[in-house]
């Protein structure tokens, strides 16, 4: 298939520059989420990008058309040069987001970050009840630093996002979790229904929600929009594992952001490297510019051009974008079909197999761990 | 009073797409062109006073008129959390 597209002829125009860029800066990191969003095969310190690296990545990134860089890992914080990365990204122009679990950043490294420049924190919490959250992040005393942390951040005038990945066996305190977003003085809260992609789906039957529990959480995230309107900003990810229609996943395939991963390979969505026959290129041989608009990557999924069976002429097709390649081909074997979300796939009907079997009880998920390593199961 | 972006917002001249917008967290605005006029003069110490006199020598226009538009777009504004204070 990607074969195919290289023996085209290249774009003779360049698309629309990308809004958003993720850094992953590293794979690295204390917590042990099994819904964590990187690949199996996470990169080794050794393999890691420079300071210089990203410092060129950042200017290369803000000279696209790069509006807002999301810092994220693994754990940002386990790199020591954050505060320098930080700086560079600020004075090229970008706006920096930091993705971070809250659990390696003193109240000096938050000032120092503040102070080079960081708009933004995004801080991940596994669940409003303290046990529970140790457990599923796979780190005891993680949920009682991340409180610490977000206190941190609101004295040194920082705003944050409180995020929450939500499934089975926390989503019944979804109100707990609204309340400590409140406490917390956060100014957005994500609730995030996990995606089911890399670690995700090895722990699928013990995350899909129930459709009571899907059901009732949505009501109270509407109910609580309108109740904490202009204090607090609730954005609801739903899952697809109940939808009818496929989320236009990253905005479309190579039209809103870029993701680097801690090696240096340029990649349209955080998941890409789960699919076959991609060939990815680095920012250490290439310009993030060139990658953007010649990448093999980047070219295979982008438009219209590569959909067929119920995606091809359909009308909605520029709207959701086909949906999610990643999910496509974790389903289904094939990277190139209709998103089985959508109601018009002919493999549809695998969602519900999944929900019907997700009935594991609680414990046993496999943790997010480095190949090679052992550590006790939850 | 004195207008101000709120912390993580601020203003930002998108050079790859000819146009102003606002940086928000997880979040772009688009301003119209007034919105950038007056946000262009936001900036934590001119009072809204100060910004409608130089908006109405700047367009040469009525400065009652002006001061209505800005503060009914500085409320708007302050809605959606991009301003403070």
């Amino acid at each position: 298939m990607t074969t195919q597209i290289m023996t085209g002829s290249l774009p003779d125009t360049s698309p629309p520059p990308p809004v958003g860029l993720l850094a992953e800066l590293t794979h690295r990191c204390p917590l042990r989420c099994p819904y964590c969003s990187n690949p199996l095969a996470l990169a080794e310190q050794a393999a890691e990008l420079t300071t210089a690296d990203w410092a060129r990545v950042f200017q290369e990134a803000a000279d696209l058309g790069v509006l807002q860089l999301h810092l994220s890992g693994g754990e940002p914080a386990a790199r020591h040069d954050l505060v320098a990365l930080v700086r560079h990204a600020a004075q090229a122009g970008l706006y920096t987001n930091l993705i971070t679990s809250g659990v390696m950043l003193d109240a000096a490294r938050i000032t120092e970050l503040a102070e080079a420049g960081l708009d933004h924190v995004q801080l991940s919490v596994q669940d409003s009840e303290p046990n529970s959250a140790d457990r599923i992040a796979g780190f005891p005393g993680g949920h009682a630093r991340k409180l610490a942390f977000a206190r941190l951040v609101t004295s040194a005038g920082l705003p944050f996002t409180l995020n929450a990945v939500v499934h089975r066996q926390n989503l019944d305190r979804l109100d707990e979790i609204v309340a400590l977003a409140l406490e917390l003085g956060a100014k957005r809260l994500e609730v995030a229904h996990v995606q089911y992609y890399g670690w995700a789906l090895l722990n699928r039957d013990h995350l899909l929600p129930t459709r009571a529990q899907l059901d009732t959480a949505s009501d109270l995230v509407a109910h609580a929009q309108t109740l904490h309107r202009g204090r607090l900003t609730i954005d609801y990810v739903v899952p697809d594992y109940y939808a009818t229609e496929p989320k236009p996943c990253m905005g479309g395939w190579g039209r809103q952001v870029m993701v680097v991963n801690p090696a240096g390979r340029v990649l349209p969505c955080h998941a890409a490297e789960s699919l076959p026959g991609l060939v990815f290129d680095t920012v250490r041989d290439h310009s993030l510019a060139h990658i953007w608009t010649y990448s093999e990557a980047f070219l295979a999924y982008r438009g219209v051009a590569w959909m067929r069976g119920a995606c091809q002429g359909c009308p909605k097709a520029e709207q959701d974008w086909g949906g999610c390649r990643c999910q496509a081909f974790a389903l289904t074997g094939d990277a190139n079909v209709t998103d089985p979300a959508c109601r018009l796939s002919p493999d549809h009907h695998l969602l519900d197999v999944a929900v019907q079997r997700a009935t594991a009880p609680i414990g046993n998920f496999t943790y997010r761990e480095r190949a090679g390593t052992k550590k006790a199961r939850g | 009073m004195v207008p101000q972006f709120a912390r993580g917002h601020r203003l930002h001249q998108d050079k790859a797409r000819k146009r102003w917008v606002i940086l928000a967290p997880e979040r772009v605005f688009e301003p119209d062109e007034i919105a950038v006029e007056v946000l262009l003069l936001v900036d934590g110490v001119r009072t809204v006073d100060q910004i409608v006199d130089t908006l109405a020598e700047k367009f040469a226009a009525p400065r009652e008129a002006i001061k209505v538009d800005v503060a009914a777009m500085l409320a708007d504004l302050h809605d959606r959390q991009v301003l403070a204070g």
